[in-house]
């Protein structure tokens, strides 16, 4: 599967996923902007994102914890969602999203 | 006042590596003071995840954040390292007969022979939020904590957040300030209830306003901010205000160790892996914080970066002595030290 990620810098990355692996965990691997200094444990939000209005739907809403995670930064949009929270999956391929300021690795 | 404290070790961060650490180096006769921005012990642990279970402890199947940090300080307990807490080391400057002099911004001095640096990832800062020029307002009208209430009287307060930084705050400041604006972006909140139900009070009486949305520009001139601007879903909001309080929690930026003279990788420390000694000679680093060649940042390699680390840092602190490796499990010297011979 292959997700599409728009960094900080707007620059457009195009990544392959790995099925059950999280999307944090794919960007991080990539070498791109993230910080996700918690490693995945829904602890801290620096690995928001912004999800493509097209694929809400299908990525689904946050739990109450990724909720009360998203407290934790400035930028919340109708759209953000905590990567560390979306697993990779068939159903996700092509996934698009956008890198938070707040997911800078100097944020 | 100014302290001076004359050590062996000193060990930045008492995250698990640096426990550990202490355990190391107090089998070896060594003692160590710890320095640590945060008010406990833990690091991460105790931040980031004190309730989160981890899985890859070595003997431990599972095993949480906080029940690690407990394990590791009864396993030092014997040592009876130092702990200075809520401090931060600013400067290390290494003197002429190779040891190291370290200033912390709560005016103390050490004098060490060893610095192990085993900060993770850095030093725990508030958040900033992303508005543009906060930083000229900071620690002018722009503040992460409450330090003196006194500043905050008679003044038009906002406070942001939803946690209990906020909501405590927005409590207590109440009754001096001469407004207060709590922004919070949902109406919904972490904080304690009970915290929650007596903020919803004082918004009924009329001494509290509460607006949801989330700060997006501030006004103000020469670090005084006069008007905090809202994004809100009714459109963009301006609040007359002398005092801002951003709570968004704490992030770990690597701080002043960048400034230490020790050569560096994306954000980490460079070391070789038979000491996990620095660029610098006598400045080691362990954990999260280092880097080398198939680095993986786990705790159980932390462990082992500690273990090799305490040797090496024993031939700069005691030079010349012969050290005989041995087992806790059959040695009797190394179990009168941990007092269980």
């Amino acid at each position: 599967m292959k997700i599409t990620v728009t960094d900080q810098a707007g620059d457009v990355h195009e990544l392959e996923g790995l099925e059950g692996w999280r999307v944090m965990e794919v960007i991080r691997d990539w070498g791109l902007n993230i910080k996700a200094e918690c490693g995945g444990a829904l602890s801290c939000a620096t690995c928001h994102c912004y999800v493509d209005p097209d694929w809400l739907d299908a990525v689904g809403a946050p739990s109450d914890e990724e909720e009360d995670m998203l407290d934790s930064v400035g930028d919340v949009k109708p759209n953000s969602r905590l990567s560390c929270q979306i697993l990779c999956s068939d159903a996700l391929d092509g996934l698009k999203l956008t890198l938070a300021q707040s997911a800078a690795k100097d944020g | 006042m100014s302290t001076e404290i004359t050590t062996d070790v000193v060990v930045i961060g008492a995250g698990p590596c640096g426990l550990f650490a202490a355990f190391e180096l107090g089998l070896l006769d060594i003692k160590c003071h710890f320095i640590d921005i945060l008010d406990r012990p833990g690091g991460q642990c105790a931040e980031l995840y004190p309730e989160k279970p981890i899985y890859d402890i070595p003997g431990f199947p599972v095993v949480t954040g906080q029940q690690l940090t407990d394990n590791l300080m009864a396993q030092i307990a014997p040592f009876s390292p130092e702990f200075h807490f809520s401090r931060m080391v600013n400067s290390i400057e290494k003197l002429d007969d190779g040891s190291f002099k370290l200033q912390t911004d709560a005016d103390e001095t050490f004098f060490t022979k060893v610095v192990v640096i085993a900060a993770g990832g850095g030093s725990f800062q508030p958040k900033r939020p992303p508005v543009p020029e906060i930083e000229q307002y900071e620690n002018r009208s722009v503040f992460y904590a409450v330090r003196r209430m006194e500043d905050f009287r008679g003044q038009d307060v906002v406070i942001v957040g939803g946690g209990d930084s906020a909501l405590d705050w927005t409590l207590n400041l109440q009754p001096i300030v001469r407004t207060l604006t709590l922004v919070h972006r949902r109406d919904a909140f972490k904080a304690a209830p009970a915290s929650v139900n007596k903020m919803k009070e004082l918004v009924a009486e009329g001494k509290v306003n509460f607006q949801l949305g989330q700060i997006a520009k501030l006004d103000g001139e020469n670090g005084q901010i006069n008007h905090v601007h809202l994004t809100t879903e009714a459109g963009d909001l301006s609040i007359p205000a002398t005092r801002l309080l951003p709570f968004f929690g704490l992030t770990m930026k690597l701080g002043p160790v960048a400034d230490w003279g020790l050569e560096l990788n994306d954000n980490t420390i460079v070391v070789d892996t038979e000491k996990f000694e620095t660029s610098v000679p006598g400045i080691f680093a362990i954990g999260d914080i280092n880097s080398y060649p198939g680095k993986l940042k786990l705790i159980l390699s932390g462990f082992h970066e500690a273990a090799l680390m305490a040797q090496a840092a024993k031939a700069i602190v005691s030079p010349g002595e012969r050290v005989v490796f041995q087992y806790t499990t059959s040695s009797t010297k190394l179990q009168k030290k941990l007092g269980v011979a």
